[in-house]
């Protein structure tokens, strides 16, 4: 997408135009003023000054007669200053004031006018322009009353040009900054489209671009950048679940093959009984670890969320423990609980006991010190400031540092003989479930053995 | 998920022969388990969409009616609501592939009775659904229950048999109240778990064993008639005579 070709059905350049519009009209309508009120002003004194004149004359010439009229006119055409009179008798010809003859122009009796005057003499006499008002008097007579206006003009010609510029500038300046803006704007869009073509076209690992502003495009780069990287970690975590999920099944359904097989070969009722049993032994086998997949699955995708509800984890713990008690008390070790109600969590109660239901299966199969001597696991529940505690500890072989953190992926069983039965889902469960309910999941060394500490936020009434 | 041995242990059911109307879609599934109710000595009515099925069960003759959760015409939810806004009481068990817990809320919620996931063991089903033909013949509200020589106090909570107390914890007197509510008939590891403990998943031990068999120490203790059995492949049974 070139950047020139849309740079005016930007957002951002519309904008821009309608702002500038709005800025021009108010900024033209403001010097307007402006103008108005000092050149407006100084034109009407002036004409305001020569209608008074005018009037001060026409009444000396009505008092005193065509003599008291010229001696005026001559008395203040000496001493002038800026001042232009002309007094013309019936003939047409001067008889007082500081202008040579009658501008050219006129027509009819009483009008402004604009006239051209010499000022100074030759050779530094220059053009003027004046602005005068001719009346014509009794018997013939005419009088023109003027002032040089030429500084007026000046200074009102500075002033157009100031609006001129300011406006223009403003719309140039305007123009320039909202295409600098929108281009600005458009190519990081464009970096983004770009970022997002990218990353559909497979790329997962693209991430849009930042300019590190902080801005608000930075700001939705960076949750869409987050977002990324929980589709990647979700893909990459299919991704290796699925490769996971392929082998870990081919195994069973390799043996059942070969077993079946065999069966068939000995033609032999009890033969065909064993396989046929086996079989069911290990299809059931294989759908236990599709339902867990399935658990951990449902867990992952957040969607029960919003099925969470209050509970006291004290009861969960009490439950479960319960449940297994006999178990480990049979197997001749123990299963002590160390805890008091008050455990108040927001869960899944079926999640949870099975998530506590895991770690002990875990404890005792693999919990024992020796391979004759039985489990003895310890329990405790408790709450740390605005944090539901949970300890599992047993005294077996514990996980070495290293394993500690891959032992919380699907599949991964750190016995390789496998001669303990189970999936390698029990923790990753625990850790799903641990990710849905906002909480933590930490293995720890329990010198020896292993000391697995969950952590999930308190529930009260205000949050 | 135990083995499902259909040959093995005691012949399940054929003292009560039931009549059950099956309403699922799929085929094979539908004839593999027609055959093996029939085998059991039931009485199997089949359909096999939802409206077919909704006017045989609207019939009213059936002891237990199993429904396949989705169904063409009619849902199987569907079917139930409306068997149940007709006031049709029979007992129903749903049959689905969606094992999350929700969806089994939502059938029971719909008036279902019992759930199972598929894929089953036939055991499993025919478990439930005994215990679900079984259940009308005992009154919840009823103060006491009795099998053989064994008497269960619900009000007082206490247990003898021959006239002999005998002490009970709390979870194993709920257990020993299932088993006996379901006295005849087997009662699998996982019917336990769901009913006693209420945990619908699967626990991949012999947790529940290992509870049963302290129980049955318990009962039989000092008597020469064992009260409680294992059938093996299948579950447990109390017997009723």
């Amino acid at each position: 997408m070139p950047a020139n070709n849309s740079i005016f059905q930007t957002s951002t350049f519309r904008l821009a135009a309608i702002y500038l519009l709005v800025f021009a009209i108010s900024a033209a309508a403001i010097l307007g003023y402006v103008y108005y009120t000092t050149v407006g002003l100084l034109e009407r004194q002036t004409e305001d000054t020569i209608h008074a004149e005018i009037l001060g004359l026409a009444d000396q010439y009505r008092l005193l007669g065509v003599a008291g009229l010229v001696d005026t006119v001559q008395r203040r055409s000496l001493d002038a200053g800026g001042a232009i009179y002309l007094l013309e008798g019936p003939n047409r010809a001067r008889i007082a004031g500081n202008l040579d003859a009658m501008p050219t122009g006129i027509t009819e009796n009483q009008t402004w006018i604009d006239f051209p005057i010499t000022v100074g003499k030759e050779p530094v006499a220059v053009q003027h322009t004046a602005r005068g008002f001719q009346v014509e008097l009794a018997n013939g007579y005419d009088l023109l009353v003027g002032r040089d206006v030429n500084e007026l003009r000046q200074f009102r010609d500075v002033i157009r040009e100031a609006i001129f510029w300011a406006v223009g500038m403003s719309l140039v300046v305007g123009l320039g900054g909202g295409y600098f803006m929108s281009r600005n704007f458009l190519t990081r869009i464009d970096a983004i489209t770009g970022a997002t073509r990218l990353i559909m076209a497979g790329d997962l690992s693209g991430r849009m671009p930042v300019s590190g502003g902080n801005d608000e495009l930075d700001r939705l780069s960076g949750s869409l950048n987050d977002m990324l990287s929980q589709i990647e970690r979700l893909m990459n975590g299919m991704k290796e679940v699925s490769s996971n999920v392929a082998h870990d099944l081919k195994t069973p359904l390799t043996r059942m093959r070969a077993r079946i097989e065999d069966a068939l070969r000995q033609e032999n009722a009890l033969e065909y009984r064993t396989a046929l049993d086996q079989t069911i032994e290990e299809c059931d086998k294989l759908l236990r670890t599709f339902n867990a997949l399935l658990s951990i699955a449902q867990a992952e995708s957040g969607q029960m969320r919003q099925g969470l509800q209050p509970l006291d984890l004290f009861e969960t713990l009490r439950d479960v423990v319960e449940l297994y008690e006999p178990l480990a008390d049979e197997a001749g070790g123990s299963l002590m609980l160390e805890a008091r109600p008050g455990l108040r969590v927001r869960g899944d109660r079926q999640l949870l006991a099975q998530v506590l239901n895991n770690l002990i299966d875990n404890a005792m199969k693999y919990g024992q010190t020796s391979a004759d001597k039985p489990a003895n696991i310890e329990v405790i529940g408790r709450v740390d400031g605005q944090t539901v505690i949970i300890e599992m500890a047993d005294h077996g072989i514990g996980i070495n540092f290293e394993d500690r953190e891959r032992v919380l992926g699907r599949f991964v069983r750190l016995d390789e003989s496998r001669s303990k039965p189970g999936n390698g889902l029990g923790l990753s469960l625990v850790a799903s479930v641990m990710t849905l309910h906002s909480g933590q999941i930490q293995l720890e060394d329990n010198k020896p053995g292993l000391r697995v500490i969950l952590r999930l936020p308190l529930y009260t009434e205000a949050s | 998920m135990q083995h499902a041995e259909l040959t093995s242990g005691p012949e399940q059911g054929t003292e009560s022969p039931m009549r059950i109307l099956v309403i699922e879609d799929d085929r094979e599934a539908a004839s593999w388990l027609v055959k093996g109710l029939r085998e059991s000595g039931h009485i199997v009515d089949l359909a096999a969409e939802g409206l077919q099925g909704l006017t045989m069960a609207l019939e009213g003759v059936h002891d237990v009616c199993i429904i396949d959760r989705m169904l063409p015409l009619m849902d199987g939810l569907t079917v139930i609501q409306n068997m149940r806004s007709a006031d049709l009481k029979t007992p129903v068990l749903i049959l689905s592939a969606l094992s999350d817990v929700d969806e089994r809320v939502k059938g029971l919620r719909a008036g279902g009775d019992d759930y199972l996931a598929k894929p089953y063991a036939f055991a499993e089903l025919l478990a439930r659904v005994e215990g679900l033909g079984s259940r009308k013949l005992l009154d919840p509200k009823d103060a006491k229950l009795k099998a053989l020589d064994l008497e269960i106090d619900l009000m007082s909570r206490t247990v003898t048999r021959g006239g002999k107390p005998i002490i009970l914890q709390p979870r194993e007197f709920k257990l020993l109240e299932y088993l006996v509510r379901n006295a005849g008939h087997i009662v699998t590891r996982t019917m336990l778990l769901e009913n006693v403990w209420d945990y619908h998943f699967d626990p991949q031990t012999n947790v529940i064993d290992v509870h049963v068999s302290r129980l049955r120490g318990k009962l039989d203790k000092g008597f020469a008639e064992p009260l409680l059995q294992t059938v093996r492949g299948a579950g447990y049974m109390i017997r009723a005579r």
